[in-house]
């Protein structure tokens, strides 16, 4: 998503543009959502990289959104957090209405597509990468939408590195109708892959479920990781006598 | 100090193929339902295809939030036509409806590669393609997305389309039956699936005719 054509340089840049996004300051990494038997997990860890440094610890990057639905959101925290105004606010209205309606799953994706597509035609795009899942009425939904507006639906979803290490991990082990424990065991294992090779991941996730009973966000915790690899055991062995 | 320049682009391929053939009495409208991102696939169940009226069917390839965005443009301006004139839209005036909605954003437009089948007044097959703003011609066949240039110059040779420059106009539509039709058109993807790292996955195909709308689905390579 570079943008080098000089034609576009133009379009994008004039005098008074100090007030628009040029480029993300504290930015989370990759979330990961599946589908399971009973609804949706999401995981996400709780960093907030400040570019090359791990500045913060203790992001929560998974927030409910009404009765039904979870968001997750990976890129600019800051814009995170603008979003989060906006969807409190359109549930609170929501609620207001007292009517027994509520936004589901389905509607809030719709409505996160439609403000980071708009941002995006306004050249002031809203940093942000978000998995939005939930369940309305027993069916199940899990969605993305990128920071130009990009937006699908799947059985899994990743943004950022997730994308590129957990989807393949999904693409071979997911299946339908996953228990609770195999799609938590699903999830750390993609949590983990992201953890030896991402440079931004921190090593203290919070896992998110969501069925028609309601929404729990777990504790942060840790994964175990595994160094005792024959190969890092003794790194120089085959190295005396060379150079 | 040098003004700094935004390093993110407003649009992003998502790839895909689209193809249209026009018959005596009956069109059919192909897609591939993958969606990348650079190397990476999205996912592999995304239809790019849309009804748009009840004789209107639109495949739509490019960056996805503008063609879904486009497709709600159209969505919503056919509701408005149907509660102002009490009918359905025409092959024909929605092809024309499209063309205007695309140069609309002729300044920033709508990245979208678009070919939109359907039966016109009389019931027969037509076909319209397009470019990113909005100029279109009606046609006996289209392709249009990332798989077009394999495609095309197969159904050329295979629907043998009058000149264009002939003097009366030939009609383009192709005399080949409905099924033979369909036929050809899982033959295009396969072959474009071969080459085009962005097709593959599932071929979702539309038919319309006079008895109205079916869906067909076939598996494409997923590599």
């Amino acid at each position: 998503v570079t943008n080098s054509a000089p034609s576009m340089i133009n379009l994008i840049g004039s005098e008074s543009d100090s007030q628009r996004t040029l480029y993300p300051y504290v930015t989370g990494t990759s979330v990961v959502g599946i589908k399971y038997k009973d609804g949706i997990l999401l995981a996400a860890d709780m960093g907030g990289s400040y570019g090359s440094t791990l500045r913060y610890k203790t992001v929560e990057r998974l927030k409910t959104v009404g009765k039904h639905s979870i968001i997750g959101a990976s890129g600019e925290i800051s814009d995170f957090q603008e979003i989060m105004r906006n969807l409190d606010e359109l549930i609170l209205y929501d609620n207001m209405w007292d009517d027994g309606n509520s936004l589901g799953p389905k509607e809030v994706h719709n409505y996160l597509t439609r403000m980071m597509y708009n941002r995006r035609n306004k050249f002031n795009p809203l940093w942000n990468s978000l998995v939005l899942g939930g369940v309305k009425n027993g069916q199940k939904y899990l969605g993305t939408v990128s920071m130009i507006g990009v937006h699908y639906e799947d059985n899994h979803v990743a943004t950022g590195f997730g994308n590129h290490l957990a989807r393949p991990l999904l693409r071979d082990e997911w299946h339908a109708d996953m228990t609770f424990e195999e799609g938590v065991k699903l999830l750390e294992k993609c949590m983990r892959v992201l953890l030896y090779r991402d440079r931004s991941a921190v090593n203290k996730l919070q896992i998110a479920k969501i069925t028609e009973e309601g929404v729990t966000i777990s504790q942060p915790y840790a994964l175990k990781t595994f160094w005792n690899f024959s190969a890092f055991q003794n790194p120089t062995a085959g190295a005396e006598g060379s150079w | 100090m040098t003004k700094q320049h935004a390093n993110w682009s407003p649009y992003d391929n998502n790839g895909g193929t689209v193809v249209a053939i026009a018959g005596a009495d009956y069109c059919v409208i192909a897609s591939d339902t993958r969606m990348s991102t650079g190397y990476s696939i999205l996912t592999r169940d995304y239809s790019k295809i849309i009804q748009l009226a009840d004789k209107s069917v639109m495949a739509s390839s490019g960056f996805q939030a503008d063609v879904r965005a486009l497709q709600k443009v159209l969505e919503a301006r056919h509701l408005i036509y149907q509660h102002q004139h009490n009918k359905q839209m025409s092959c024909p005036a929605m092809a024309q409806l499209l063309s205007n909605t695309l140069y609309f954003k002729r300044f920033f437009p709508y990245y979208a590669f678009n070919v939109l089948g359907g039966l016109d007044s009389e019931g027969k097959g037509c076909v319209f393609t397009y470019d990113a703003v909005g100029s279109y011609e009606r046609v006996g066949y289209s392709s249009q997305g990332s798989g077009s240039t394999l495609i095309t110059p197969y159904l050329d040779n295979q629907l043998k389309s009058p000149s264009p420059l002939l003097l009366p106009a030939k009609d383009a539509v192709t005399p080949l039956s409905e099924s033979e039709a369909i036929d050809l058109v899982k033959t295009c993807f396969v072959s474009a699936t071969e080459r085009d790292i962005y097709t593959g996955d599932k071929l979702e195909i539309v038919i319309l005719n006079a008895s109205g709308i079916r869906r067909d689905y076939m598996e494409l390579r997923k590599d």
